[in-house]
């Protein structure tokens, strides 16, 4: 099951507020 | 620790999930105070900041870590049998983790919150008398015995 990461911080926050669930933030290195 | 399915299924059914590569989204980075890499932060729904994870953890701990990382998102919103909850699944399912002594000290603390009930310490204060004794949290816990 993959994870549908996101890559706009703005966009992820405003889907956590209407859906009322936590995020989780992502800061990598490797190759995406 | 991607991927593993029991990271990928938590972190789905628990979270709306983002990700920022360091060349590619530094403005990310510097928005959200990260200095290095990996970091996983966890925010509530009105995105204040309620967890940090800083550098590799090996898969177990990774989990145990963002699980304790929801756990505080319901402590902090008051939601006290919530986080209690999530505390004490983090304690029964992965117990050889520095996550889970974390997690049972504020377990006893979500009781205590929730039921204003002393005994909810002094029960966890014994409880670190045979588990995750030589943990910081178990010196925090001594107070309470």
């Amino acid at each position: 099951m993959a994870i549908p990461w996101r890559e706009d911080a703005d966009r992820a926050l405003a889907e956590a507020k209407e859906s009322e669930k936590p995020l989780i933030l992502d800061f990598t290195a490797a190759p995406m | 620790m991607y991927p593993n399915p029991h990271v990928e299924s938590f972190i789905n059914e628990n979270f709306i999930p983002a990700r920022f590569h360091v060349k590619t989204h530094p403005d990310a980075m510097a928005r959200f105070g990260v200095d290095w890499t990996p970091t996983i932060l966890i925010l509530d729904s009105d995105g204040q900041e309620r967890h940090r994870i800083e550098g590799f953890l090996p898969k177990d701990d990774f989990l145990a870590q963002v699980m304790l990382g929801r756990a505080q998102v319901a402590f902090k919103k008051g939601r006290y049998e919530d986080a209690e909850s999530r505390y004490r699944e983090i304690v029964a399912r992965l117990p050889g983790t520095d996550a889970a002594a974390e997690a049972l000290y504020w377990a006893g603390v979500s009781r205590y919150k929730a039921t204003a009930d002393a005994a909810a310490l002094k029960q966890t204060a014994e409880a670190f008398k045979t588990q995750h004794t030589d943990s910081a949290w178990a010196k925090k816990a001594s107070v309470w015995s």
